[in-house]
């Protein structure tokens, strides 16, 4: 549904985005990570047929993002950084303009508007002027405009960044929603968290180029290490320590607490467990200690100032 | 085709009904559409009054449609605070984008902010002519003629278009309203300065002399709109971030395109006559053609002014060539330089005014220049003058100076051409400065080189040979 080969923008001599490459299918949330200036924006601005790539292309729905503009457009829902709402308009006004231009029907457009508003808390500000709405109003009307054409790929920047944590929850489960109606998402934000629980693959981008582009899974593995496990004891450990199997290795011990890190938690798991309960050590949980995306992004970042430096 | 403009009226639709929300314009546009008319009238009324005790009546007479014409454009310069609050105001608040990821075509985008810059202060503006031509019915003052009315309302249509497509062009230059409104200066001012001398044909004129102001509007309206059309592009309106005034961006563009990759000079004037002039040949045509008809028009203008020589007359200008002779000795370098001037002086003239009116009033002075031979030409071959004679007080500079005057011209034209030209990838600025160095190329390379020949011929050689013929 979206997919980008060796995109690349230059500004005269400013790089803005350099080879990238990344393909999000249908029922699939991608979510593209970076700094501000990483080239986020002008990555979605290309796929959007809003710039013309200095190199590479990009296809959206089947279209080709440069020669079929115009189809590209109606196949695509696009938040943007600022939501460009016009003051003196009123939802049910502004609606209706936008579904003019995505040449919708009267009667879609009022049903449409209506069901979206609804489902976004928005039924009782239909008529209230945008320029008396708040940030988070702003941003879901937003979201309800790019979603009127009912479109099969969603490009959303920072969905939820002005959002009170209801709103935002509101919003976060319309995306998984969407997901689950085939809709192809690429999601732009800072939000790790948010990241984390929406996205079926990460693509870490940085200086123009994509550092990493996996599952949020397999680059925590690729970034982090092996996964880490934790067992936690009811009593002190007296200095035991286990028979550490081949592919296990202990990274951290405390008073009642151990934490190792796996290569095959399915067959070393049941080992470790079976040597603690055979030592008659009391153990209360025997779990994956939790490794956050933001720590594998950090360690992106790193090692990619690393490999400059070195450079 | 409706189809294809139904778009463009829905952004029409939603300005407009923006626009009428806002009282920042509905307030303005109301006092110049109900109360300044009736202070028009008012002193039309006194002036009429005060002329006619003088019996200036004629004055009077022309008094009465130029305020109409004063009524008319006063809500129309509101066009151009919309229009640039339209383009890039939009642009600011960053709700451009949202519109440009819609299936909209950049042209019916275009249209609809043009048409909604355009009818709603063209409307006040009709509006408050009403009012005033009402007010005179009911000062009993008598209207302007039929075609002068029509006359006057075309113009208020082309100043309007021209104002609101001029903005344009300054729009996407600028990314805030405050920088658009000091660009807005290259727009005000050539039509404070247009108004001006409207009015003065107006007055000292006839009034179907305005038709030709009407005519060159109507050519600067369709090259503004194409050069619009041409940079409003999606690309362009997102691409530029900030109005930082970068001066080695500048220099660097210009320097490129100046010497066009050259080494040395013999390669750029290998680059200058292959492509440069290559790509001038459309121009050089149009502008030799427009010179020539300039100078067939001067030649008709015998009819209408005709100068009879005596020949006391002729023994006079035999006379002041044999002293031009002695004033400009051979070899004297200063009348040379004097002549020069004054030529590159005209050529400034054209690049001036061709800047300013995207090449359109550029090729004026060639074509008055020229016209003036023509009748002068005709003023001589009328009065029995050989035609050896009346060649001779052209020809020998004539043959330089000319094909340099043509070329600068032509150069001129261009560049405004080129505004108007898509050019994907530029901007409005780059493409201005591309062709800014190309005339710098041409003038630096054969113009002024060819003008200074013509200019040697013409204080060392022509008085000569115009004595020579002339005995």
């Amino acid at each position: 549904m979206i997919k980008a080969e060796d995109l690349t923008k230059h500004f005269d001599t400013f790089v803005a985005v350099e080879g990238v490459s990344f393909h999000v299918q249908a029922g699939e949330v991608m979510v593209l990570l970076g700094p501000n200036g990483a080239g986020k924006t002008t990555t979605v601005r290309m796929l959007t047929s809003i710039l013309v790539p200095t190199r590479g292309r990009a296809f959206i729905n089947g279209y080709d993002a440069v020669q079929q503009a115009d189809q590209v457009r109606l196949s695509i829902g696009v938040l943007t950084e600022h939501h460009g709402l016009y003051g003196r308009m009123n939802a049910e006004e502004y609606l209706d303009f936008y579904g003019q231009l995505y040449r919708l029907d009267a009667h879609t457009r009022k049903t449409r508007s209506s069901s979206l508003l609804e489902r976004f808390g928005l039924e009782n500000a239909y008529r209230k002027r945008l320029g008396e709405y708040s940030k988070g109003m702003r941003q879901k009307l937003a979201l309800v405009r790019a979603l009127l054409h009912d479109p099969p790929v969603l490009l959303l920047d920072e969905p939820t960044s002005a959002m009170d944590p209801e709103s935002a929850r509101m919003v976060r489960d319309a995306i998984v929603s969407l997901r689950s109606k085939d809709r192809a998402i690429l999601l732009c934000t800072h939000n790790l968290v948010e990241a984390e629980e929406l996205a079926d693959k990460v693509a870490i981008i940085r200086q123009g180029s994509i550092l990493m582009c996996d599952t949020p899974a397999r680059l925590k593995s690729t970034l982090l290490g092996p996964v880490e496990f934790q067992a936690t004891l009811a009593a002190d450990l007296d200095g035991w320590l286990p028979d550490l199997p081949p592919g296990v290795k202990l990274i951290g011990k405390g008073h009642n607490w151990l934490r190792f890190q796996v290569d095959h938690p399915e067959v070393t798991n049941p080992i470790l467990l079976r040597q603690m309960l055979e030592n008659r050590l009391q153990v209360i949980t025997f779990q994956e200690a939790p490794r956050s995306l933001e720590q594998a992004y950090l360690a992106a970042v790193t090692q990619a100032d690393e490999g400059i430096q070195n450079d | 085709m409706i189809e294809q403009i139904q778009p463009a009226l829905v952004i029409a639709r939603r300005e407009v009904r923006d626009q009428l929300r806002d009282w920042r314009i509905i307030f303005p546009v109301a006092v110049l559409t109900v109360f300044f008319p009736f202070l028009m009238n008012f002193t039309a009324q006194q002036m009429l009054g005060f002329v006619n005790r003088y019996g200036a009546d004629i004055i009077g007479e022309r008094l009465i449609p130029f305020l109409l014409m004063i009524v008319g454009f006063f809500p129309i310069s509101v066009s151009l605070v919309i229009a640039l609050e339209s383009f890039v105001g939009e642009k600011e608040r960053g709700s451009i984008e949202p519109l440009l990821n819609t299936p909209l075509k950049d042209w019916q985008l275009y249209l609809g902010k043009l048409l909604s810059s355009t009818v709603p202060p063209l409307f006040s503006s009709f509006l408050g002519m009403s009012v005033y031509l009402f007010g005179l019915y009911l000062q009993g003052i008598p209207w302007p003629e039929g075609r002068v009315l029509f006359l006057i309302i075309i113009l208020t249509i082309v100043q309007a278009v021209v104002m609101v497509s001029g903005a344009v062009v300054v729009s996407s230059q600028a990314t805030s309203v405050r920088a658009a409104n000091l660009l807005a200066s290259f727009i005000i001012i050539p039509v404070a300065l247009l108004v001006q001398g409207e009015s003065i044909l107006m007055f000292w004129g006839t009034y179907s002399t305005l038709w030709w102001a009407v005519g060159g509007l109507v050519v600067l309206a369709v090259l503004l709109v194409r050069v619009g059309l041409a940079h409003f592009q999606r690309e362009e309106l997102l691409g530029r971030e900030i109005d930082v005034l970068n001066i080695r961006w500048i220099g660097r563009i210009f320097w490129r395109s100046f010497t066009g990759g050259a080494k040395d000079i013999l390669e750029w004037y290998r680059l200058l006559f292959g492509v440069t002039l290559r790509r001038l040949w459309p121009a050089i045509l149009i502008v030799t053609l427009l010179a020539g008809i300039a100078y067939l028009l001067g030649t008709r203008l015998i009819s209408q002014f005709f100068i009879e020589l005596d020949a006391a007359s002729l023994a006079e200008f035999e006379k002041r060539v044999g002293m031009l002779v002695q004033a400009w000795p051979l070899f004297e370098f200063k009348p040379v330089l004097a002549i020069w001037w004054h030529n590159v002086r005209v050529l400034l003239a054209a690049v001036l005014l061709g800047w300013f009116s995207l090449g359109v009033l550029g090729v004026l002075p060639l074509m008055l220049s020229l016209g003036a031979a023509g009748y002068l030409m005709a003023v001589l071959s009328v009065n029995g003058l050989p035609t050896m004679q009346i060649v001779a007080f052209v020809l020998p500079h004539g043959i330089l100076e000319i094909p340099a005057a043509i070329l600068a011209t032509a150069s001129v034209l261009q560049m405004g051409a080129w505004m108007g030209t898509p050019t994907p990838g530029k901007t409005v600025g780059e493409v201005w400065l591309t062709s800014l160095a190309d005339l710098a190329k041409l003038m630096v390379g054969i113009v002024l080189p060819l003008a200074f020949a013509a200019a040697l011929i013409e204080a060392w050689i022509t008085p000569r040979v115009v004595m020579w013929v002339m005995r």
